[in-house]
């Protein structure tokens, strides 16, 4: 039994996920943000039980569905919402837009948004830990699909041969844009499995489950700090809207019939509400504040200007080309 | 000031990289093992040990993401390929990632990785052991890419690439590797972007690189032997291009010729005549022209490799139908080598 505080916590990070993701999607139509956006509604508590169990200088890399990663390790909000709306205050400068976020100052590194490609640099990233002898571990965000990328064997095994201290985060929403898992994997497999086969600890716990996933990853990453090798965690949740955009695409089909309804019946944030039993006024406080904050964000996003044309050119090399022309 | 190979040169380099930068870290695949990359990476592991100097496993794709994430975290990895063809495994994160990331997060976010790729040619390496893709590393923002020809070049531009914060190419060609020259001790180190003019003359402007540039050596000499000297120029560097030091030579010569070992369509050799003639058209007295490798897969058999390559002969020629020679000095041109297919008759294979 967590106590009540971290509990709060929980359920706090996971409002602020959902509800930002909400008003992504509510003004998404407003033709502002331009650039494709991958929501996580549906999938907050995975995202918020593993960052519970990192601190600000354990590093965490992500894909292109990353909005829910960057809050729940603490990245800034108007940063995010600034990025999205390709202004000069985005976390990227505009450079990024939705797949490309970073918050170095809590150890949000990056996401990308090639299927899988971030998952060497988080190795990368946990081999300059341990080359320094650092407490430090990294968390790689992946869902089932990189499961399907060489590049995740490739990695995981260079993290089991030198007993890394990386969290492999797995989050099965069962879905690579429109493709379910039967069409791609076979029958039966337990990615929790493949894992092992590689030299991976590995475990599977309930995605829709904050406190189950914060738990577990608790000892995990507490495991990973001592030494004891790379870590695989599964967690199977579900992706509420479409794989890309802020609106519903059940209708298109891809999805059993009741599917969806299925798993919204298991609502992540529902259920933590219905475990915890929140005090209404803590309730509606945290939700005027978070809505609050996210309406500023979104005001100063739109206020906020563009980078100059000019600028594009700016930053491709850190110690820039001599051109000698 | 020591003579030495440029394979002796390059593992200088290596050895005062990783003494001087506890950062620096060194892999690829037989950098340990008995052969140590041509012996470009002996006595590197005694020397600095197993955690910074390691053999991988075979997942070039991996490995090279791996060396960014090491680059973000700090360190200055240096990941070495015995041919450049494996590393096309890695473009995902060579050009996705390593080229991109600094542009993309910004400040607060550098990738000091160096690539040692190392180019085949002759004894069979045949169509994907001996590809020269400078041009395609060359074509992505955000990448460096230098090419030396000597010993001397070998070591200053590999200690450049490992200190610089951006992603490098370093392309090493395999014949250079037995290139003798006069090497500055110590951690000498040779710019990055700057061409070097290793013959002087006006008759026309010869721009070579890596090997090639053996190869224009010999050529200008026939050449002088005939009263004619052309103006050789080293590229070292294919991103960024020197261009001031071709456009300062061809205001002097008026004719251009460029030498690429990569393949003819889409070359450096097209971009640099590309640029000339575009920004310095009055400056050519003659149509520039280039000398690269047949848009075609390099062959494997003795038989079919006679003529693939430019040769010292190939550039003689194109200089004198330039220059409206009559006479070519064919004559003064060294021996042809037993073998067109080594650098030498003390190469006996395997690769």
């Amino acid at each position: 039994m967590m106590n009540r505080e971290f509990s709060l916590q929980l359920l706090h990070d996971m409002l602020l996920v959902r509800r930002s993701e909400e008003a992504i999607a509510r003004h998404y139509p407003q033709q502002q943000m331009r650039c494709p956006v991958h929501l996580s509604i549906g999938q907050e508590a995975a995202a918020v039980g593993i960052c519970a169990a990192l601190t600000h200088q354990d590093q965490a890399v992500s894909t292109h569905r990353s909005h829910a990663h960057y809050l729940a390790k603490g990245g800034d909000l108007d940063a995010l919402i600034a990025e999205l709306h390709g202004k000069a205050t985005g976390c990227c400068g505009g450079r990024g837009g939705s797949m490309h976020l970073s918050d170095r100052r809590v150890g949000f590194l990056a996401s990308t948004a090639i299927v899988g490609n971030s998952i060497p640099v988080g190795v990368g990233m946990a081999l300059s830990q341990q080359l320094k002898r650092s407490q430090a571990v990294t968390c790689v965000f992946l869902g089932d699909g990189a499961v399907e990328e060489g590049v995740f064997y490739e990695a995981a095994n260079f993290a089991a041969v030198r007993r890394l201290p990386v969290l492999f985060a797995c989050e099965n929403n069962r879905y690579s844009v429109y493709a379910g898992l039967e069409k791609r994997q076979p029958a039966g497999r337990k990615l929790t499995a493949l894992a092992e086969g590689i030299g991976l600890r590995a475990w599977e716990v309930d995605g829709n489950d904050v406190e189950a996933v914060a738990e577990l990853t608790a000892d995990v990453v507490a495991s990973l700090r001592d030494g004891a090798g790379p870590a695989f965690i599964e967690m199977p949740t579900y992706r509420w809207l479409e794989h890309c955009g802020h609106a519903d695409d059940d209708h298109l089909g891809y999805r059993p019939e009741g599917e969806l309804a299925a798993w919204q019946a298991r609502d992540p944030l529902m259920a933590m509400l219905a475990r915890i039993q929140p005090d209404a006024a803590w309730l509606a406080a945290t939700e005027s504040v978070l809505a609050q904050r996210i309406d500023a964000a979104f005001q100063r996003a739109l206020a906020a200007p563009y980078p100059s044309p000019a600028s594009a050119f700016d930053g491709i090399y850190a110690s820039p080309l001599q051109e000698n022309d | 000031m020591a003579r030495i190979h440029a394979a002796q040169a390059i593992h200088d380099a290596l050895h005062l990289a990783m003494a001087a930068d506890p950062g620096v870290v060194c892999y690829g695949l037989g950098i340990d093992d008995p052969k140590r990359i041509f012996g470009t990476t002996a006595g590197l592991q005694e020397a600095f040990g197993a955690e910074r100097v390691f053999d991988m496993p075979t997942a070039e794709n991996a490995m090279t993401g791996i060396g960014i994430g090491a680059a973000l975290g700090g360190m200055r990895p240096v990941m070495c390929h015995q041919r450049l063809d494996f590393f096309l495994l890695a473009m995902d994160q060579l050009v996705n990632n390593a080229a991109k990331w600094r542009y993309t997060f910004g400040e607060g976010h550098k990738v000091p990785l160096t690539l040692r790729l190392i180019l085949g040619r002759g004894w069979g390496q045949g169509p994907t052991h001996s590809q020269n893709l400078q041009a395609w590393f060359a074509h992505v923002p955000g990448l460096k890419v230098v090419m030396p020809a000597s010993a001397a070049d070998a070591k200053g531009l590999l200690l450049s690439a490992i200190f610089d914060d951006d992603p490098v190419v370093f392309l090493e060609h395999r014949w250079i590797h037995a290139a003798i020259g006069e090497v500055p001790d110590g951690d000498v180190r040779v710019p990055i972007g700057k061409a070097a003019t290793v013959r002087e003359g006006d008759a026309l402007t010869i721009v070579a690189m890596s090997y090639l540039v053996a190869e224009a050596h010999h050529a200008c000499r026939a050449l002088e032997q005939a009263g004619v000297y052309c103006e050789l120029i080293d590229l070292r560097t294919i991103k960024p291009l020197d261009m001031a030091t071709i456009r300062a030579s061809v205001a002097r010569t008026g004719r251009l010729l460029v030498l690429d070992s990569g393949f003819a369509t889409g070359s450096v050799a097209g971009e640099i005549i590309a640029r000339i003639a575009m920004d310095d058209w009055s400056l050519l007295r003659a149509a520039p022209q280039r000398l690269a490798a047949p848009d075609c897969p390099e062959p494997t058999s003795y038989g079919l490799t006679r003529q693939f390559y430019t040769e010292a002969g190939d550039i003689v020629r194109a200089a004198g139908k330039m220059l409206g020679l009559s006479q070519l000095p064919l004559e003064a041109l060294p021996p042809a080598r037993t073998h067109h297919d080594v650098p030498g008759d003390w190469f006996t294979g395997p690769f």
